[in-house]
């Protein structure tokens, strides 16, 4: 049958235990489109993309200006700078080959306009052991509004390949 | 009788096992494209078993190197090169013995070959001298030599010549009606197969020409949003292309190897009609938290798209196994549920490659993926294990096995010598099968733990914990399993092709086929089940499917619920 012409009256409509699963599927895929736009309204957790166009270099200046503004710290070990952004302000990060700079210390509840950016390659955003993940690119200046909800040390992971010693592409974020 | 006169003479024969006429040119170059997909299969497979033991923490065999060189060649090698060369060969053999025609063009076929051969060998050499450490989707600004991105044009090139050359070939069968009034669904299955693979591959070179170009200094560099925007209409929808074929090889299987039967062809071709329509767009959803594409848009292309093709998905998911049902009940199959299931040709690899790689691909890739795809669950997935633990489960368990099982088909027909070790390759579908399940876990789980993709060690970050490891241990072990079941179908198969015992002038040796045992006036319970659309066994097993599905995806919305709050 299914290698061969079928007859010559072959159409039919779908009946019986066919037509059964065609609707149980369709409204099942209709229940999963649904979904989407009402998380976009009333779920909390939301990837709209908003973003601006910046040259690299740009942006690691704009990072440089907000670190020398609200630095309050440096990390002992790396001598990485940790900033304070004001809560509801904005903050900054940088990624690049292969560090994410500065480390950034919010406090539990404020919301926060993060810029993130790269100086060279794409990387990738992975919050852990939150498990939240954006891509970075060159060129894109990727505003997440984002709210802690949980205190402690968080590291962020590079999660997109970005050569030889991505692996060790590690950043931190300390909630309060 | 323009199909009479076109199927005889002597560059055709007669199918001793079929009855089906078989185009020798379209033979030879059947022959031709599934001896290089098995050579890549076996290359990409090497360097999968080296991968496998360096996630392995407690193994870790790369240096830091290789495992991204090997990771860019076992991408390329089996997504690319094993994946369309078996994709060429179904198109011949599709195109020809089941239209009934001869083979449009035997000097097209030579040069898309040709292209597709040093396309491949070109790729795979740039890649090995260290050239192109830069992964399957090759993310601009990282850049690789001019030489793997022309090898990729070339080998695309060459598929889009074999492409038309089977579309000539259905032409003039269409014009002559070498097979009566209605295409075979196998055939119309492969049709839909290549019309995708036209798409994907046109956005292959509008995405990688470019990129050409700039390695070579002549032009600008690409916008890397754009670049990723482009290249994912070749990188899903060639996927996509994998999910028809595998498809149209269940439906092929089903019936060479059980009696299956087509329960409604409008649905089944229907249903092929949603993917070439609704799969295009569905590339989005790799796009889900990147910058440079805003919420509308990801929601709008993910469900509009997705969804639709999904539902042509969940579609076959149930004419596939109802079709064998009612085939293997009109056998006389009648008992309980599932008599038909249970009495099905277990030990016959071409049946279980395909009815495994239907399981698998259903019940874990399928699921996944369209939870996966999910505008906001994607943010806890995106480039973690959990993203290549969904697609090894479509790709490898589903698209990988089907290959395989029809394999077990195409050597005793068209190359018309038979497997030796037979007990070996009845086995072979499981070793593979459940290699692939406990790697394609193994990945997930550790991906939900936060273990990202494409990364050579997990320990520089100091964070991930005991199940993290455990489950990357499991990843070993399933993939080097899966590697066994693949050296043994690559080993089993390269034998019988030099030296199995030929089978000319009779028909090829039964691997198992269920018996008739219907009395002979046949079944009546059976047709009027058939008639009335009634498959009661595989309603039951698309409702358990259905209820997996449901559970999942909220669970997954209920941990994205759990997460910071994010705009
Ligand atoms: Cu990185």
């Amino acid at each position: 049958m299914t290698i061969h012409s079928p007859p010559k009256d072959w159409f039919k409509w779908p009946h019986g235990h066919e037509r059964l699963w065609i609707g149980l599927a369709l409204v099942w895929c209709l229940i999963m489109f649904a979904m989407m736009p009402y998380w976009h309204f009333n779920g909390k957790q939301n990837s709209t993309g908003e973003s601006y166009a910046v040259e690299p270099d740009a942006f690691v200046e704009r990072v440089e200006q907000f670190t020398a503004a609200n630095k309050v710290g440096e990390d002992p070990a790396s001598g990485i700078p940790i900033v304070e952004p004001p809560p509801g302000g904005d903050a900054y990060l940088l990624g690049r080959m292969w560090s994410w700079t500065p480390t950034l210390k919010l406090r539990q509840g404020e919301t926060y306009r993060l810029h993130i950016s790269s100086a060279d390659l794409q990387h990738g955003f992975s919050l852990q052991p939150m498990n939240m993940n954006f891509q970075v690119l060159p060129g894109y200046d990727h505003v997440l509004t984002l709210t802690p909800t949980t205190t402690g040390e968080f590291t962020i992971v590079c999660n997109e390949f970005c050569g030889i010693g991505h692996h060790a592409m590690i950043g931190k974020i300390i909630v309060e | 009788m323009a199909s009479i006169t076109a199927m005889s003479g002597p560059r055709t024969r007669k199918c001793d096992t079929t009855g089906l006429p078989v185009c020798l040119d379209a033979e030879f170059f059947v022959k031709m494209n599934a001896v290089s997909a098995v050579v890549f299969l076996l290359l990409g497979g090497i360097a999968a078993l080296t991968l496998a033991l360096t996630r392995w923490p407690a193994v870790h065999l790369l240096d830091s190197t290789w495992f991204y060189r090997m990771l860019t060649f076992h991408g390329v090698n089996m997504l690319i090169f094993w994946i369309l060369f078996m994709e060429m060969a179904i198109l011949y053999f599709a195109g020809t013995t089941l239209l009934k025609t001869k083979l449009f063009s035997p000097k097209l076929a030579w040069a898309g070959f040709g292209l597709m051969i040093s396309g491949a060998v070109m790729t795979d050499y740039i890649i090995l001298m260290g050239q192109a450490d830069v992964m399957l989707t090759s993310y601009l600004p990282l850049v690789a030599h001019p030489l793997f991105y022309l090898g990729i044009i070339l080998f695309a090139v060459g598929a889009l010549v074999n492409i038309f050359n089977f579309f000539a070939t259905v032409y003039v069968a269409w014009k002559n009606k070498t097979y009566g009034e209605t295409m075979p669904l196998v055939a119309f299955g492969a049709v839909t197969a290549a019309i995708i693979a036209v798409v994907a591959l046109l956005h292959g070179a509008v995405a990688l020409v470019p990129t050409l170009t700039f390695a070579m200094g002549w032009t600008a560099e690409p916008d890397p949003m754009w670049y990723r925007l482009i290249w994912w209409g070749l990188g899903h929808q060639s996927q996509q292309v994998n999910v028809v074929a595998m498809v149209s090889v269940w439906y092929l299987m089903s019936h060479l190897t059980s009696g299956g039967v087509v329960l409604n062809e409008f649905v089944s071709r229907g249903a092929f009609v949603l993917y070439i329509l609704f799969i295009n767009l569905a590339s989005a959803h790799h796009l889900l938290v990147d910058p440079g594409v805003g919420a509308t848009w990801k929601i709008w292309n993910t469900s509009y798209a997705m969804y639709l093709a999904v539902l042509a998905s969940l579609i076959h998911g149930f004419t596939v196994p109802a079709g064998l049902e009612a085939g293997m009940r009109l056998k006389g199959y009648t008992k309980g549920l599932f008599g038909w299931l249970w009495n099905a040709p277990w030990k016959n690899p071409g049946f279980s490659g395909f009815f495994l790689s239907l399981v698998i691909f259903g019940f874990i890739g399928g699921i996944t993926g369209v939870t996966l795809g999910t505008q906001q669950i994607n943010i806890t997935a995106h480039n973690t294990l959990r993203i290549p633990g969904h697609f090894h489960a479509t790709v490898v368990g589903g698209t990988s096995l089907a290959f395989m099982g029809l394999t077990y088909y195409v050597v005793p027909l068209l190359f018309r010598r038979e497997y030796s070790f037979k007990w070996l390759a009845r086995l072979q579908p499981y070793v593979f099968a459940v290699g692939i399940v406990l790697m394609s876990l193994g990945m997930s789980f550790a991906g939900s733990a936060g273990v990202a993709r494409r990364t050579w060690d997990i320990d520089a970050a100091g964070i991930y914990g005991a199940t993290s490891h455990l489950m990357l241990g499991v990843l070993g072990i399933g993939g080097t399993l899966a590697f066994i079941g693949l050296l043994i179908y690559v080993l089993l198969t390269v034998h019988a092709v030099l030296f199995g015992q030929k089978n000319h002038g009779r028909a090829m040796d039964d691997w198992g086929t269920p018996k008739d045992i219907a009395p002979a006036e046949g079944d009546t319970e059976a047709r009027e089940l058939l008639e009335h659309g009634k498959a009661p066994g595989t309603m039951v097993l698309v409702l358990v499917l259905l209820a997996c599905f449901v559970v999942y995806y909220f669970a997954n919305w209920k941990a994205l619920a759990d997460l910071w709050h994010v705009r």
